[in-house]
């Protein structure tokens, strides 16, 4: 019994420590090993079907069995067959996967959104409450988070195999995965698109938690100021309430409850203002001119992060009436006379 | 020899038998007439000769890296220098391997042979096309003297672009002039099959060897020139700041993805379809059989090729393009492997009521059909939209595709070499000895391999340096295959060196195949021919050899 003992420990010792698959720990890794198990199964299948077929005819019709090779042209049924029955396999497969894919990449519309900022070799998450993060992220267990990232340099890649998911992070350009976690835990996190010296380095762990504790560490970790107040200060200190007042009589647009909304620009096209959308109008403001407004907002283009991005973005979806920005009007103006440093505002 | 003999190798009687005094190597003497040779053959060898140095090269890189691997700790080397070591094992494998290897060694040997010529159509650009070769190695070397370069052979913007101060440019111009050797040779193919068949050699009596090449050359001279323009808007990105791929002045990253894409996806095909020639060449050979649906085989290379640019952007699934473009290029992707399938099952009812002999290219042959499916099929994992998301850009992919390009490609290379080799040189490689190289390779690709898939899906990103420790034994293993499949390779190399001096005289005919190739004299003349032959039964007609046999030793009796 001893030496079936110590075989039974190492192989459990083996098989717990060099897994074959990846934990399950998000809604969607059922939906994808399910494929993957069928995937799996048809190469099986066909490998097998290969191999009898070569092994077989292989030892039929040996030279010392067969000397003489019988001709044969050809089979129309048989080139048919082997045409539909793997076609129909890989159009199965397709479909499959396209549901999968629009499963993975369509986020719920309740979900809590979270920013994530990638640059050569760490990954920043910002959470709506204002907690930074580096090379870590905490979620809850059983809410779905939809994660909005971008990238302030090269391509990178997010991903997260035991949660299933994976989405390139691109400068810029706004990019967006979600899932849900299932099972409290801590996770991997990769970037698998090459950046560069340290890209094996731009790892980190994503930490799923029980909605109560996931309530604790916010509370603990938390910066004091949301993303949303972020924005506002920034909104002010950039001077963006000079002249986004809110008064229809002003130069610029107003922009409470703009976020979501359709816009009418001057060249005659609609354009849906997402977060990409004000993004993109605040560095290249040339590009979208409202109808009815002149081309005057000038570019803020390499005098604002991505973060600071991300704050404005933040605060523009919170942002339903004008009331505070025509408040803060008379301290923005001496705002300007002496300019706050940023990260000196005290919560 | 006896009905029940299990080989089909006939040799002349070694005592008499002798390499024919005029031949194509014997024919001049000296560097010189090698250097500026017009001979396809000679071209070949030139070929031949450099790009098995680029492989070795190549396939130090690639036991550098696995030898890094071996620990999840990054020990071996710095970051920047494993970095390296992926980019030139990348470049070098793609480009100056696996593009030029059978198209421009066996390809160019024999495509004017198999179709009755006395050589390619422009015998002086087909030399310029070694030239061009050799100065895009050479500019490669350089690079990688001069401290190499980082970008993986992908070259991703705006990492090479904006980011990495190694040799970028000088690696671009390297594969921008390896490129143009590509073009020539695949307009020099394309020339030759439409305007130098012989007599009575229609389209569909030409092997399959000859239709593969054909499909394989539309796509390098259709695809390769894109890959240049995206090389070269790289260069000028970095030199003079024009700005096509960077996001600061307008410009889009992902462009220069659907660029390099449109290439890079071809040249898979470009890679591989030449080794599915050899592998209808040899299959047929050995099982003294005509290729099974014949017209099939054909045209499935031809829609391999035309497919094969359609499909591109099932590189960049996850990258943000539209969900609805990524649905198109995944059903596109779905469609070009089934023409695939249609010839592995046409090579194996091949089999079907042969005559069937293992010799060395037939070992390699069934090792390139079974490791080739798993390729293949492991496409439609990446093809399928949501399984793509968790297996792109981890190490399934890097077992996907060195199942299809090493586990096939080099495979089917190697069967055609061991297959030609009487013929390229007069003398037969020991047979005992290469049946083992066969058998180690496979094994120690399946090794090496295998495991890839199972840490792939578990996470492992490619490109990675260092790795979490609980994927250390499926990275042992993968090292301890890489071990045996570099000895798998060493020895080809060994006894075929060997066997310049010392194999066995072969003969015109060693296999008693029915390709025109086999009716010459090996090795053949200069002029290949000494009359223009003709045509006048189908491709692998296996009777009409027997009878022409049969009349010749009437005449000689």
């Amino acid at each position: 019994m001893g030496i079936s003992e110590v075989l039974w420990q190492f192989l459990v010792k083996w098989l717990t420590n060099s897994a074959l698959f990846p934990r399950e720990a998000s809604t969607i890794a059922p939906y994808m090993d399910a494929l993957y198990f069928f995937l799996i199964g048809v190469t099986v299948v066909g490998l097998v079907l290969v191999l009898l077929l070569i092994g077989g005819f292989s030892f039929r019709y040996r030279k010392a069995v067969h000397p003489v090779a019988e001709q044969i042209e050809g089979s129309t049924l048989l080139e048919a067959i082997w045409t539909i029955i793997p076609l129909g396999i890989f159009l199965v497969t397709f479909v499959w996967g396209a549901l999968l894919y629009f499963r993975i990449y369509t986020p719920p519309v309740n979900s809590m959104n979270i920013y994530i900022v990638g640059k050569q070799w760490m990954w920043k998450a910002e959470h709506p409450g204002g907690q930074h993060e580096i090379n870590e992220l905490h979620v809850p267990i059983g809410q779905p988070i939809q994660l909005t990232m971008i990238s302030q340099d090269v391509f990178h890649s997010y991903s997260l195999p035991e949660f299933r998911v994976k989405r390139e992070v691109i400068p810029g350009r706004y990019t967006t995965v979600w899932f849900q976690a299932t099972t409290p835990g801590t996770y991997h996190l990769f970037c698998t698109q090459y950046c560069g010296t340290d890209h094996s380095k731009m790892v980190g762990e994503i930490t799923a938690m029980l909605p109560e504790d996931y309530k604790k560490w916010t509370e603990l970790s938390t910066s004091g100021m949301s993303l949303a107040q972020n924005g506002e200060r920034i909104f002010a200190s950039m001077g963006c309430n000079a002249c986004h007042t809110g008064n229809a009589s002003n130069r610029a647009p107003s922009l409470a409850g703009l976020y979501g909304s359709k816009v009418q620009m001057a060249n005659g096209s609609i354009q849906l203002a997402d977060a990409a959308y004000i993004r993109d109008v605040i560095l290249n403001p040339s590009q979208h001119v409202p109808a009815g407004y002149a081309p005057i907002m000038p570019t803020y283009k390499g005098q604002i992060s991505e973060d600071g991005l991300i704050a404005l973005v933040e605060y523009l979806k919170q942002l339903n009436t004008n009331y505070r920005i025509q408040q803060t009007q008379t301290t923005s103006v001496s705002d300007q006379a002496a300019p706050t440093t940023p990260g000196m505002v005290k919560p | 020899m006896s009905a029940t003999s299990t080989t089909i190798l006939n040799l002349p009687d070694q005592t008499t038998a002798a390499i024919p005094k005029k031949n194509y190597i014997s024919s001049e003497h000296g560097l010189l007439s090698w250097l500026l040779t017009g001979d396809h053959k000679r071209i070949a060898m030139l070929y031949l000769i450099s790009i098995t140095f680029f492989f070795f090269i190549g396939g130090a890189f690639a036991g550098l890296i696995r030898l890094e691997l071996l620990t999840p700790q990054p020990d071996l080397v710095a970051s920047d220098t494993y970095n390296k070591f992926f980019t030139m094992h990348g470049i070098i494998m793609v480009f100056l391997f696996l593009v030029p290897s059978v198209p421009a060694t066996l390809g160019n040997f024999l495509i004017p042979i198999m179709l009755g010529a006395r050589d390619l159509a422009f015998p002086k650009i087909n030399l310029l096309s070694w030239y061009l070769y050799l100065a895009g190695g050479t500019l490669t070397l350089a690079a990688l003297v001069l401290g190499g370069v980082d970008t993986g052979w992908t070259f991703t913007t705006p990492l090479s672009t904006h980011y990495l101060n190694t040799h970028v440019v000088t690696t671009a111009s390297a594969i921008f002039v390896a490129g143009f050797s590509s073009i020539f040779t695949g307009l020099n193919f394309i020339v030759t099959i439409h305007r130098m068949r012989c007599p009575g050699m229609t389209w569909f009596r030409m092997p399959l060897f000859v239709w593969s090449h054909y499909a394989a050359s539309i796509l390098m001279v259709l695809g390769t020139p894109v890959l240049a323009i995206s090389l070269t808007l790289v260069g000028l990105e970095r030199l003079v700041g024009i700005g096509v791929f960077d996001p600061t002045k307008g410009g889009d990253p992902l462009l220069f993805q659907h660029l390099f894409w449109f290439y890079s996806h071809p040249a898979v095909y470009i890679m591989i379809l030449p080794g599915m020639g050899v592998i209808s060449e040899v299959v047929s050979t050995f099982s003294r059989k005509r290729v099974f649906g014949y017209t099939a085989v054909a045209f499935s290379s031809v829609a391999i090729a035309l497919f094969g640019f359609f499909v591109w952007e099932h590189h960049m699934f996850i990258m943000g393009v539209s969900n609805y473009s990524a649905l198109v290029f995944s059903l596109l992707s779905m469609l070009v492997a089934v023409p695939s399938a249609i010839k592995i099952f046409n090579w194996s009812f091949t089999l079907q009521k042969g005559s069937i002999t293992f010799e060395t290219p037939m070992l390699y042959a069934f090792g390139f059909m079974g490791l080739f499916t798993i390729g293949g099929l492991t496409g439609i994992f990446l093809a399928a939209l949501g399984m793509d998301i968790q297996l792109t850009e981890t190490y399934f992919i890097v077992a996907h595709f060195h199942f299809v390009m090493v586990g096939g490609m080099l495979m089917a290379f190697l069967s055609g070499v061991h297959f030609w080799w009487p013929k390229m040189t007069g003398r037969m490689y020991p047979e005992s000895l290469s049946k083992l190289a066969a058998v180690v390779t496979f094994i120690g690709f399946i090794l090496t391999f295998m495991p890839q898939f199972i840490v792939g899906y578990l996470g492992m990103p490619r490109r990675y340096h260092a790795y979490p420790p609980e994927y250390q034994v499926l990275n042992v293993l993968s090292t301890a295959g890489a071990t045996v499949l570099g000895v798998g390779y060493m020895l080809p190399i060994l006894y075929l060196a060997w066997s310049l001096k010392y194999g066995a005289i072969a003969g015109n005919n060693p296999w008693q195949a029915t390709g025109l190739e086999w009716q010459i004299q090996s090795p053949p003349l200069t002029e290949n021919f000494t009359e223009i032959p003709v045509m006048d039964h189908e491709a692998y007609d296996y009777e009409w050899l027997e009878h022409k046999t049969q009349n010749e030793v009437t005449t000689v009796g």
